[in-house]
């Protein structure tokens, strides 16, 4: 037998905490709700015991007020509780905007994470403390579920859209991740490692892991490569929205109805261009949906998000 | 002493050891001997004597299948199966368990022979269509014991797409198959039961005194009739997409994985409490009996099984508050899943006032309630914590969920289907048992199964994935723990088929009502005879009609 027993899982961040004090104070109520239950019927399968001597004078067999009682003030005490993990559940899905971005692409039976200077790993996450990180998650097939214990965190990835996990590591050091959802034949073994460093030694890991240039750059390639700045360059003769400064703008689409140029709005009309047309434009654009791989689609996401004002003239 | 006494006037009897009683002659065990009429019958206490021959067998079959995995769990490195083998061996211990165990267990069996008894009739409203059913029933598991044969299926019992539908490379479209047709059984026999109780409840009996475990089938049978059809549909669309390549939840067709979830988990929510909800009536007839008292607040137990089958319907989505879902719908699931323990609850403390002032035997009947009682409200807090939202992000797909839902089921359900086999079963058999084997097997199953599913608490709280053969060194520990009860549990679940066996032959004769208890089941002989009740009865008095002291005096 290997290994200690170990009762209380490790912990890397401030709301690891925070879900770690949660769950005592609940345990707490828990324990206060349901104690009353054992002891009295220890109590009374002890002191009412057929063919003992007790006073049984004047049972009653119903007594609504104390019934309405204990359905309801139990039930109180539960929504403090549900105000409270409610609003810690909605933080996750407000990621700060200068998150620095990891993209990850999940695959039977592998993780693979991409960082924006382009560096890429398999079954291990570098990140640094003292900034939020934020996952930008796509799955190459089937559902997985990226997990991380330490920080009290999982999400789903889902085939057909982006799903995000964000959080503020802070305490360095090696940590277990793995694929939570069934995923297939060797889902126990899709797992690997978390590890949080200092700004220092992320800068320095950063560095040792040569890349020819960034995730932006990567998917300018792509773009390039894959003809579609034929149509969406500067000097392309076909009608095509132009894509310089999109990110995070408003776009009108055809059939009047407007939306945020986000991730995954961009991944959609790369992918599926037939789902939302911008208004104005003929729908002429082509699917990728054979021809591109999630990884891919990344890389030009991040690339597009990488688009100023102007910049596809130069 | 007396309440460890043995069956109370079991002395007087001087037909001990016989081999066959002039009841027996005339009841319904005796009304032909032929296969024929076991497998043509169409008695009620017959078919449910069929169904539990069935589910028996298919309990092994799963409990087998758990045996295999807490052995593989036994070491970090999974060395007793392949990657493959782990997988096909939960997914059949999930399908069998769910579909051909607990759901058709109290319900086709205890429902079955108790219902018509309990409300005076001779049988129940469609006794061809109870047959059929059965017969249904034992086709699908033929079918599922045909992909065991065949192979197995590694999808878990949940199915989810487009692993199912696209990826997975065992039978699954079988499998489907195997469920879809033991749906049409869940859904004969719910209406079957709703159709009884309304129309062939005995002059008297009305509704505000039906017994609470005809409540309980009552409720459960709405859900059967209301939701299977919607898992039904669903496996037709898992196995259209995985046959034509129709896209409806593979995304890389058009589908939407989502959608599948939604679709699974509004059947199989509810599907929980087809469950529960017949071991919670089991529960308020045991603790009644036991103490020789009313059911506390009967209204508001009767009504707390109505309501938790209609609020079940409302709290699908908390299984998918790391899915992808929208933020505002799971915060409302949230909130939903806690409005269900509101009445849930209301049952456990009425079960427990009950107990005061009662004349409280501590026969195998009683402790199989408490245990029932003490696992389902393990059971059901940590149900509550999962629930919060932000709980649930961590421990979601963890051991903490296998916990949970194993005290739900096999600590609750499982305990409560115990108890009545206990409590009725010199109804059935005409035989008593000896109790103390039944107490033993009672507190073994109890310290086993506490032994089995509390670490996993722990384990899930850790951070340990369920579905995981191959896991991190510093889990052994509580694994080895676990696999130690697993093997308890085990032992202590086979200790009542060898003494209930025993007692067909060797046990004395029940008598009509060896507890002591209301109900008009126990009105009739033990074993009952093939029509029930010679005459009709008439109820003239309210449930639970027990006897209570005014004057402070005591027996």
């Amino acid at each position: 037998m290997s290994g200690p027993l170990s009762l209380w899982p490790e912990q890397a961040s401030g709301y690891g905490g925070e879900i770690d004090l949660f769950v005592i104070a609940f345990t707490v109520l828990i324990v206060a709700l349901s104690a009353p239950v054992f002891v009295v019927i220890v109590l009374f399968a002890a002191k009412y015991r057929r063919g003992r001597p007790a006073d049984r004078e004047h049972p009653q067999d119903r007594n609504v007020w104390l019934e309405v009682s204990w359905s309801i003030i139990p039930f109180f005490a539960l929504i403090g509780f549900f105000v409270w993990s409610t609003d810690l559940f909605a933080r996750l899905y407000h990621p700060p905007k200068d998150a620095l971005e990891i993209d990850v692409v999940a695959r039977q039976w592998m993780w693979k994470f991409q960082h924006p200077e382009g560096q890429g790993e398999i079954n291990e996450l570098h990140v640094p403390t003292g900034e939020p990180v934020k996952l930008v998650m796509a799955s190459q097939d089937v559902i997985h579920s990226l997990y991380i214990p330490a920080l009290r965190l999982k999400q789903d990835v889902v085939p057909g859209r982006y799903t995000v996990l964000w959080f503020n590591a802070d305490k360095p050091g090696t940590y277990r991740l793995a694929c939570a959802e069934f995923c297939g034949t060797d889902h126990s073994v899709m797992g690997g490692s978390f590890v949080i460093q200092t700004p220092a030694e992320y800068a320095r890991w950063l560095q040792q892991s040569t890349v020819d240039c960034s995730l932006a750059a990567q998917g300018g390639a792509l773009f390039r490569g894959r003809g579609c700045s034929g149509c969406h360059g500067p000097a392309s003769t076909v009608k095509a929205p132009p894509l310089e400064g999109l990110f995070g703008k408003p776009v009108a689409l055809e059939g009047g109805a407007t939306i945020i140029a986000d991730e995954q709005y961009i991944r959609d009309s790369i992918l599926l261009p037939q789902k939302q047309v911008a208004a104005g434009y003929p729908a002429i654009m082509p699917t990728f949906e054979n021809v591109l791989s999630e990884e891919d689609v990344l890389k030009i996401v991040a690339y597009i998000k990488s688009l100023g004002p102007g910049d596809l003239t130069q | 002493m007396t309440a460890l006494q043995e069956w109370p006037d079991q002395a007087d009897r001087h037909d001990r050891g016989l081999s066959e009683t002039e009841t027996e002659r005339q009841s319904y065990l005796r009304a032909g001997y032929s296969l024929g009429s076991w497998f043509f019958t169409r008695d009620h206490k017959r078919i449910a004597i069929l169904y539990l021959f069935a589910i028996t067998a298919f309990f092994m079959i799963g409990g087998a299948a758990a045996a295999l995995m807490r052995l593989d769990l036994l070491t970090p490195a999974g060395d007793l199966l392949t990657n493959e083998g782990y997988n096909r061996a939960f997914t059949i211990h999930g399908v069998i368990m769910v579909w051909f165990f607990l759901i058709p267990s109290i319900p086709n069996t205890f429902g079955n022979f108790l219902v018509p008894l309990m409300i005076g009739a001779r049988d129940l409203a469609f006794p061809r269509l109870n047959l059929l059913s059965w017969y249904i029933f034992v086709l699908a598991g033929g079918f599922t014991l045909f992909v065991l044969i065949a192979g197995g299926v590694d999808t878990g019992w949940t199915f989810y797409t487009p692993l199912s539908s696209m990826f997975s490379h065992g039978n699954v479209v079988l499998a489907a198959v195997a469920v879809f047709i033991a749906g049409f059984s869940s859904i004969l026999t719910g209406l079957n039961f709703i159709v009884t109780v309304h129309k062939l409840r005995c002059p008297g009996m009305t509704w505000d005194r039906l017994p609470l475990f005809v409540w309980a089938i009552y409720a459960t049978s709405l859900i059967l009739v209301l939701a299977t059809p919607v898992l039904s549909i669903t496996l037709v669309l898992i196995a259209a997409e995985r046959l034509f390549g129709l896209g409806i939840f593979d995304p890389k067709l058009g589908g939407d994985p989502l959608l599948y979830q939604h679709l699974f988990w509004f059947y199989s929510h509810p599907a929980v409490y087809i469950m529960v909800l017949p071991a919670l009536g089991v529960v308020s007839e045991l603790v009644a009996a036991a103490a020789r008292k009313p059911v506390f607040g009967y209204k508001f137990v009767a009504g707390s099984s109505i309501a938790i089958a209609v609020i079940g319907f409302f709290v699908w989505g908390h299984h998918m508050f790391v899915a992808g879902q929208s933020m505002y719908a799971s915060a409302v699931f949230s909130f939903l899943s806690l409005a269900v323990a509101v009445p849930s609850g209301i049952k456990v403390y009425n079960w427990a006032a009950t107990l005061y002032k009662g004349h409280i035997s501590l026969d195998p009947p009683f402790l199989y309630g408490m245990t029932f009682i003490g696992l389902f409200v393990v059971g059901g807090l940590t149900g509550l914590m999962l629930a919060m939202l932000a709980v649930d992000v961590h421990v979601h797909d963890t051991y903490f969920v296998v916990a949970h839902f194993h005290y739900i089921m096999v600590g609750g359900t499982v305990s409560a289907f115990f108890g009545a086999l206990h409590y009725w079963w010199p109804k059935i058999v005409g035989r008593t048992y000896p109790l103390v084997w039944g107490r033993l097997a009672a507190i073994f199953i109890f310290l086993g199964f506490n032994l089995t599913f509390f670490p996993q608490f722990l384990l899930g709280y850790l951070g340990m994935p369920r579905r995981y053969h191959v896991y991190a060194p510093e889990f052994q520990m509580l694994h080895v723990l676990s696999s130690a009860g697993a093997s308890l549990l085990g032992l202590a679940y086979l200790m009542p088929l060898v003494y209930l066996t025993w007692s067909m032959r060797y046990g004395a004769p029940a008598g009509d009502n060896p507890w002591g208890a209301t109900g008009l089941e126990w009105t009739t002989p033990s074993p009952p005879p093939k029509h029930n009740f010679d005459e009709i009865p008439v109820v003239d008095r309210p449930p639970y009609d027990y006897e209570i002291e005014m004057e402070g005096e005591d027996g």
